[in-house]
């Protein structure tokens, strides 16, 4: 069966190259069914492929499955390969499982849209690409699905693309993500140039056994980090994911919090042995980029009023836990964390999405309240997810969050205490998110008469295909954090199950403080956790406390504004320069080539008489010349 | 009589030469000049001879007659070329002919 795992990729490609041909002819909703019934076939050939490697004994559960031999190229040697292994089937698995159960609420969400087959090619297309990013054997074939994700993010951004805001947003995602190709694709080649292969076997190996200098090393890590931070919206390069929740609501769940920003964290543990064999200060600064980022996009989180932009910032915030976990070494909790975020944020983002399409696209929290008689079941999905993401036991985000804690304090101090107050805000807004959509009094009647030609205005509750998700996430939300709890070894199911693929460069923390008072670190998360709920419930709902939103926090610190002033500004002249040097010099080289031998041409073609006798008498002047030299040189004698 | 000698035979094979490339150079009219180089190639054609019996070698006899091929099958072309030109002109010479001009 493992074999097979081929057809995981294949199928959903198989669906987007359907709908690209008679995508228009199927129309909805049956583009829709085939597109979610056959990334639901892929799901259920990887669970296959997953239970087969769970028959294998530890050490032999990774399987390269070769397709064809993609560049072979003197030494260079780049086989399509694909990897079954623990990591990337985990990967594969909630890829296909979350993106099934999005494919199925898009069906509701995406209805009356104009252009809804083509909307499900590319979610198929995503999926297929994201897929070939987590099962590549070598950065190649991961670099060939990094590319189609982001191409597909692109589209799907801007996919409501005659609204300005929307292709500004796609254009910025991509051009944001270009630098961090960049990273990989250098990577790439020092990888190869020092390793000369570019499979993660290879490369993992090398650093393992020190058969390449520290320096590569390091700067495989770093430079793959980079590419990270592009893909996974980390300091400095995380602002086109807030922008990102232009495009539809299915999309900003699917590619923006679930499973394309998580490629950067996949990334950086499939190449664990690498960070662990570079210098010290790769994972420091890892830890602390991603540090730095959980908490500066948890302040913004606070001030926001858009239900979307929120989510996004905690999707920002999150995904630098993550990368504060690989920096600390923890990546059995990196992972745990992924997936548990990938449960409860796909949740809350269809949850909100569930609320924009029953408040008739109206995004604005302040327009929003009371909504919890209106839309039961998003209210009760929604409010799990906020337990979940908030850190209250016994939820799924409580069990990875707190995990992730255990290592930093390990690891840094310092950073564990960046990571609790991120923890606090991150409590204090998400309450704050649901007082003002489900409680408090309802503000949409000033909105009725906005969207007068609706003429008796009130939200209603989404249709059951869109329930149906929400409903199974919640569970997920819920359980999820069943995979790896603290409690006993045993209970360590993701840690035994991930063991061959990270044991390498996994940090033993057995024996430290934080190991042995985890307990103590367990209560300290709980406390975190309900105090920044309280705090909101005192602000929001009871109104005891002035709320804290202050503009610079609205402004997202006016990062995004400096960035674009300084890219607008200084940036533009500087490319302006460049172009012009293209210009004068690079172009003045080529043309000057051009002229020159142009001119010499324009010189010598004068000889070319077009008389046959001239050339009779060039050809005897030359065979004379000919002979009067092999004579002088005695050739003749 | 004396037996004329490999000398003299080079001697009148070189003057041959020396009037057939005279004639291409000087000359206009294009069926001269196609005479001139057959002058040109017979005088080869002589010293080869020539060579081959003061060397007692059969080679150079032989090159001959791929010499008279050669020439036989360039003369069909080189004559057809100027037949077709000269339906397409009322007067002809060399001269005229300078189209390839750079």
């Amino acid at each position: 069966m493992t074999d097979l795992v081929w057809l995981v990729p294949l199928l959903p490609l198989v669906g987007g190259l359907i709908l690209v041909v008679f995508g228009a002819r199927i129309g909805e909703p049956r583009a829709g069914w085939l597109a979610t019934l056959l990334t639901a076939s892929s799901f259920v050939v990887t669970v296959l492929v997953y239970l087969d490697l769970l028959g294998m004994p530890a050490e032999e559960r990774s399987h390269v499955v070769s397709l064809f031999s993609w560049i072979p190229v003197g030494s260079l040697q780049i086989d399509f390969a694909l990897l079954a292994d623990p990591l990337s089937i985990t990967m594969a698995l909630f890829v296909t499982g979350i993106g099934s159960l999005i494919h199925l609420y898009a069906i509701g969400y995406m209805h009356g849209d104009p252009k809804f087959s083509k909307f499900f090619l590319y979610l198929n297309l995503f999926v297929f690409s994201m897929l070939a990013l987590v099962l590549g054997e070598n950065l190649l074939v991961t670099f060939l699905g990094w590319e189609g994700v982001g191409a597909c993010s692109y589209f799907l951004i801007s996919f409501w693309h005659n609204r300005d805001s929307a292709a500004v947003a796609g254009k910025k995602a991509f051009v944001t993500n270009r630098i961090g190709d960049w990273g990989v694709m250098t990577a790439m080649f020092v990888a190869f140039s020092a390793v000369g292969s570019v499979s993660y076997k290879a490369i993992n190996e090398a650093a393992h056994e020190g058969a390449i200098s520290q320096t590569a090393i390091s700067a495989i890590a770093i430079l793959l980090f980079v590419g990270a931070c592009g893909k996974s919206a980390q300091l400095p390069l995380y602002f086109w994911l807030p922008d990102a929740m232009e495009g539809p609501t299915p999309v900003s769940a699917l590619i923006h919090a679930a499973t394309m920003v998580t490629a950067g964290v996949f990334l950086m543990t499939r190449v664990g042995p690498v960070l662990a064999e570079s210098y010290g200060w790769v994972p420091d600064t890892i830890a602390i980029v991603g540090a730095a980022t959980a908490l500066f996009a948890a302040t913004i989180a606070v001030a926001q009023h858009d239900i979307k932009r929120v989510l996004a910032y905690s999707t920002v915030s999150q995904l630098g836990f993550m990368f504060l976990a690989i920096g600390s070494g923890a990546y059995v909790a990196a992972i745990f964390h992924m997936v548990t975020h990938a449960f409860f944020k796909a949740l809350l983002f269809l949850g909100s999405g569930s609320v924009i399409h029953g408040m008739h696209h109206e995004q604005d929290m302040r327009k929003m309240g009371a909504l919890r008689a209106a839309m039961p079941v998003t209210a009760f999905t929604f409010i799990i997810g906020w337990l979940a993401i908030a850190g209250v036991p016994p939820f799924a985000g409580f069990w990875s969050k707190d995990e992730i804690l255990l290592y930093v304090y390990a690891d840094n101090r310092l950073l564990y205490v960046v990571g609790m107050v991120t923890a606090l805000l991150t409590a204090y807004y998400m309450t704050r998110q649901v007082i003002l959509v489900f409680f408090g009094e309802a503000r949409w009647h000033d909105a009725a008469g906005e969207h007068g030609a609706h003429g008796d205005f009130r939200p209603h509750e989404s249709p059951k295909v869109m329930l149906i998700p929400l409903v199974v996430l919640s569970v997920l939300s819920v359980v999820g954090g069943g995979m790896q709890l603290p409690f006993s070894k045993d209970l360590h199911f993701l840690e035994h199950w991930l063991e061959p693929v990270v044991e390498e460069a996994e940090r033993s923390i057995k024996g430290t403080w934080a190991y042995d008072n985890k307990y103590v670190l367990l209560g300290a998360a709980i406390v975190v956790a309900l105090t920044g709920i309280a705090l909101s419930v005192a602000v929001y709902a009871k109104r005891r406390l002035p709320a804290i939103e202050p503009k610079v926090l609205e402004n997202a610190w006016f990062y995004d504004a400096t960035v674009a002033r300084l890219v607008g500004g200084p940036g533009a002249a500087s490319f302006r320069g460049v172009t012009l040097f293209d210009a004068r010099f690079v172009d003045g080289a080529v043309n000057g080539a051009g002229a020159v031998a142009r001119g010499l041409g324009g010189v010598v073609r004068r000889s070319q008489t077009g008389f046959v006798r001239a050339y009779a008498v060039f050809i005897a002047l030359g065979a004379v010349a000919l002979l009067a030299w092999f004579v002088w040189r005695g050739w003749l004698a | 009589m004396p037996e004329p000698t490999t000398l003299s035979y080079l001697v009148v094979a070189a003057l041959l030469f020396v009037i057939g490339a005279f004639g291409v150079m000087v000359r206009r009219n294009p069926l001269v000049m196609f005479m001139c180089i057959e002058l040109m190639l017979n005088a080869v054609n002589l010293s080869f001879v020539a060579l081959a019996r003061e060397l007692t070698d059969i080679d150079g006899q032989s090159i001959v007659f791929f010499v008279l091929v050669v020439a036989a099958a360039e003369v069909v072309v080189g004559l057809g070329l100027i037949v077709g030109i000269m339906r397409n002109r009322s007067s002809l010479t060399a001269d005229d002919l300078a189209e390839l001009k750079g």
